[in-house]
């Protein structure tokens, strides 16, 4: 195929490029300018020193960084950056752990209700968690009243919330990986008397790395982005996640506080957007095999 | 999932007659390593502190059903880590408790609520609910005095029990008012302002204005039994002799209005008072309803109507989100995948940048961008249409921000299946003089779609529920005029959340039943087409 396509390349003329590539070259154009646009919209309007809807544009008319003093100044940005973070990142990590757990037990030992195990867990990942939020919430204000500190209003408790949603999303997902992994390797590792824990922690879990990274990032996002249940759980100004705050900046006036809204909104993607750059190709993979993002 | 069924297996590693310890501190050989052994026994006694620390509430409450749980929930731990026969136990557990807690329980209790009435009015007992009619209809009794009133009490200002001192400014008598009911002081033990308001009496402490505000919703609730009814603070500074005008009567099990003699008679199957034309009072109680809630979606006429557009709307915006994701996708995924041409990579990652930005914020950036006066899209286009002022306006403009938000990931997942077709399939098509469109029917795109199909049914239950893409951006409306619950692109679960905690009331059990079907729905969707894939039956 290549070969050929050097000869038509070399051997015609400058129609013929055009006929090849130059339509495709203006697909893959106008397919990135939409899907560009919006953010370059984002990142002009974060650094417009005008800060309105209105006075917004492509291409700033001047630039300014005094969006970004003024979330920092006088909004919770920092905060609700922070709380972000920490729900992110435990939730993903402690999420990826249990359902690796799970995994390994389906995936290695046979076991009564291994069967029913399974399929109900597919049943479960049918009934997300947020259809279930007029309950989850009546049964938090309950565990607020007796343990204030994993209650409504705290990271804490969305991050416990979070992790009953574990074995639901990722535990078929790891399965397939575990799966692959030849059971020779833990087979000859317990003849040379390899207890299971050393099994799963020292052979195991290093081999899936890649995969555990790009879950667990999806894990990451998938939580920034969770904005049902953290509305409803997160009321208080200095307990919110930065979507739920970015949302109370803008849900009010709209139009004055669009530029600092969009000075967080750049902030909040740099991690994510930084990740995503860093760990592309095995993203590409992960999806393809079955990983939905939110 | 307790025991293991693969004790042979676990066996290869001990030798002939070797006994394996019921129980301990050991790994499955019988001997551990000190580190291993301390790292054991500092989990374990985390977990016991934990669980310690978890009781003490309970206790108090007096939550015995609970502390039963916590106590067997424990137990079971412990039964796990030290035991080694349980092995596959060991590593499910954490997943399984997170799951039973978090999302077993909310949905069992979800199904159960969907049964019952509960809600803004529906929320106590039947007792609470006629406590709470009475002391919303007291009214001043008629020639009553109306007292000068000072809060005290006989303890600590924050926390001791309240006490009104009060002045009848007529006789300037001093009156010391508990729960218990009211007690004439002696002129001598009172010193009181000229208008009477009392600033220290014996026994009592007055609270001063800032610590009486702060205790001001204990002070609100505080009566004071009399003869006629009691004595209710208003405000910080004066009382006054009130009495229920509706009070409960059990003879006639009905709520009784003195004024005008109306009568609201129980409704055990409703959990509210109604008169003989059937209009209820606003305070209720909760209980079952059996399958009302869900019936009422067929019968009652006007929730039938909204609730079917609402769901055939729901049908077009899942559907059609991943029907115009998938085509775009896949449209600029076979453009792009052309050997020899340049630049495949960084079109790549610069497309799929709007997947790794923040769902949240990039459609609220959409919807201000569709913002009517001030929006960039309608300045760029020199349009002035109200995209959220009229339903098809606002569904295409929903739809639009989701082909922006979900295209790029049926780009890369097109991209990924595209590569992984053998190219020997697609040229021994050519060869056989197949024209590339033919061959694309033919070949590569339905070995495309059996790839693909997981990932196009979990898209669809994904968007079926996509709150945020539907909240975020136009909030549902626009609405009706004559239903401010359901909007023209009001999804099921945007609903069931303004039931729920919209500021119309609270609707918990409708709000359930809502739920309910909507899993009913996506489960049947996924179930059927799982099945036409064969998922479900990769077992192994």
């Amino acid at each position: 195929m290549t070969a050929t396509n050097e000869v038509v390349r070399l051997g015609s003329a400058r129609g013929g490029w055009l006929r090849q590539f130059g339509w495709r070259h203006l697909v893959g154009l106008l397919a990135l300018a939409f899907s560009l646009f919006p953010i370059l919209f984002v990142v002009s309007a974060s650094l417009n020193p005008l800060g309105t809807l209105s006075s917004s544009t492509l291409i700033p008319p001047d630039t300014s960084l005094e969006n970004f003093t003024k979330l920092f100044g006088t909004t919770s940005f920092s905060r609700w950056f922070l709380n972000t973070l920490l729900i992110g990142v435990l939730s993903a990590v402690l999420s990826m752990f249990v359902s690796a757990a799970a995994a390994f037990a389906f995936s290695r030992y046979r076991f009564k209700g291994r069967r029913i195990g399974l399929v109900s867990l597919l049943l479960v990942q049918m009934f997300p968690q947020f259809l279930a939020i007029v309950a989850l919430y009546l049964i938090f204000a309950e565990i607020t009243d007796l343990y204030p500190a994993i209650g409504l209003n705290t990271s804490w408790g969305l991050i416990l919330l979070y992790l009953g949603g574990a074995l639901g999303v990722n535990t078929w997902l790891m399965k397939g990986f575990f799966d692959t992994i030849p059971k020779d390797l833990d087979e000859s590792a317990k003849v040379d008397g390899a207890t299971h824990s050393q099994i799963f922690f020292g052979i195991i879990l290093p081999l899936v790395v890649p995969i555990l990274a790009v879950t667990g990032l999806l894990g990451f996002i998938n939580t920034v982005n969770e904005f049902l249940i953290a509305s409803v759980f997160l009321t208080d100004d200095s307990a919110k996640t930065a979507a739920v705050g970015l949302y109370g900046l803008i849900s009010g006036e709209r139009n004055a506080n669009f530029g600092v809204f969009s000075a967080g909104a750049v902030i909040l993607a740099i991690p994510t957007v930084v990740l995503f750059q860093f760990l592309q190709r095995y993203i590409v993979g992960g999806l393809t095999s079955g990983a939905v993002k939110g | 999932m307790s025991d293991t069924t693969e004790i042979s297996e676990e066996r290869a590693s001990h030798g002939p007659g070797h006994r394996r310890p019921r129980f301990g501190l050991s790994g499955g050989d019988g001997t551990v390593s000190t580190g291993r052994l301390v790292i054991r026994i500092a989990v374990l006694g985390v977990a016991a502190a934990l669980a310690l620390w978890a009781a003490f509430p309970l206790v108090n409450q007096g939550n015995w059903i609970g502390l039963g749980i916590l106590v067997a929930v424990t137990a079971l731990l412990f039964y796990i880590y030290l035991s080694p026969r349980v092995i596959p136990a060991k590593y499910l557990i954490p997943g399984t408790l997170f799951l039973i807690a978090f999302q077993v329980v909310p949905v069992v209790y979800t199904v159960t609520t969907a049964f019952t009435n509960f809600g803004d009015g529906h929320r106590g007992t039947k007792q609470e609910a006629i406590t709470a009619i009475q002391d919303a209809s007291v009214r001043q009794v008629p020639g009553s005095t109306v007292y000068v009133l000072s809060i005290a009490t006989t303890g600590d200002p924050v926390s001791g029990d309240l006490v009104f001192l009060l002045t009848d400014p007529g006789t300037d008598a001093s009156f010391a008012g508990t729960a218990g009911g009211l007690r004439e002081l002696p002129a001598g033990a009172v010193r009181a302002d000229p208008d009477g308001k009392i600033r220290q009496a014996q026994g009592y402490t007055v609270l001063t204005i800032g610590q009486a505000a702060a205790r001001s919703a204990e002070i609100a609730a505080f009566k004071v039994p009399t003869r006629a009814g009691a004595l209710y603070g208003q405000g910080l500074s004066r009382a006054f002799e009130g009495a229920p005008q509706q009070t409960y009567e059990a003879g006639c099990d009905c709520i009784r209005d003195a004024a005008s003699g109306r009568t609201w008679t129980a409704d055990e199957s409703d959990g509210s008072f109604a008169d003989q034309q059937g209009q209820r009072l606003a305070q209720g109680w909760k209980v079952g309803v059996g399958l009302r809630n869900f019936t009422d979606v067929v019968t009652d006429q006007e929730i039938r109507s909204s609730f079917l557009k609402m769901l055939l709307w729901n049908f077009v915006f899942a559907g059609g989100t991943v029907l115009i994701t998938f085509a775009l996708g896949l449209l600029v995924a076979i453009t792009l995948n052309r050997p020899g041409m340049r630049g495949q990579r960084v079109y790549r990652s610069l497309i799929i940048l709007p997947y790794a930005m923040p769902a949240v914020v990039m459609l609220l950036v959409w919807r201000d961008m569709f913002n009517t006066e001030f929006g960039l899209i309608n300045r760029m286009t020199g349009l002035e249409v109200n995209w959220f002022g009229t339903p098809p306006a606002a569904q295409v403009a929903v739809l639009l921000v989701q082909l922006w938000l979900g295209y790029n990931y049926m780009f890369l997942v097109c991209t990924g299946a595209l590569q992984s077709i053998p190219a020997d399939l697609t040229e021994a098509a050519s060869i056989d003089g197949a024209k590339p469109l033919y061959a694309f029917r033919t070949v590569t795109f339905p070995l495309l779609l059996i790839a693909l199909a997981p990932l196009l049914i979990s898209s669809f239950a994904f968007n079926f529920n996509n709150f945020a893409g539907i909240y975020l951006v136009s909030g549902g409306g626009p609405f009706p005029p004559d239903n401010p619950n359901a909007g023209a692109t009001d999804i099921l679960i945007t609903y069931t959340y303004r039931l729920a905690f919209g500021g119309a009331g609270a609707q918990y059990g409708f709000a359930a039943a809502v739920s309910v079907f909507i899993f009913v729905i996506v489960a049947t969707v996924s179930i059927i087409g799982f099945r036409r894939t064969r998922s479900l039956e990769e077992i192994n």
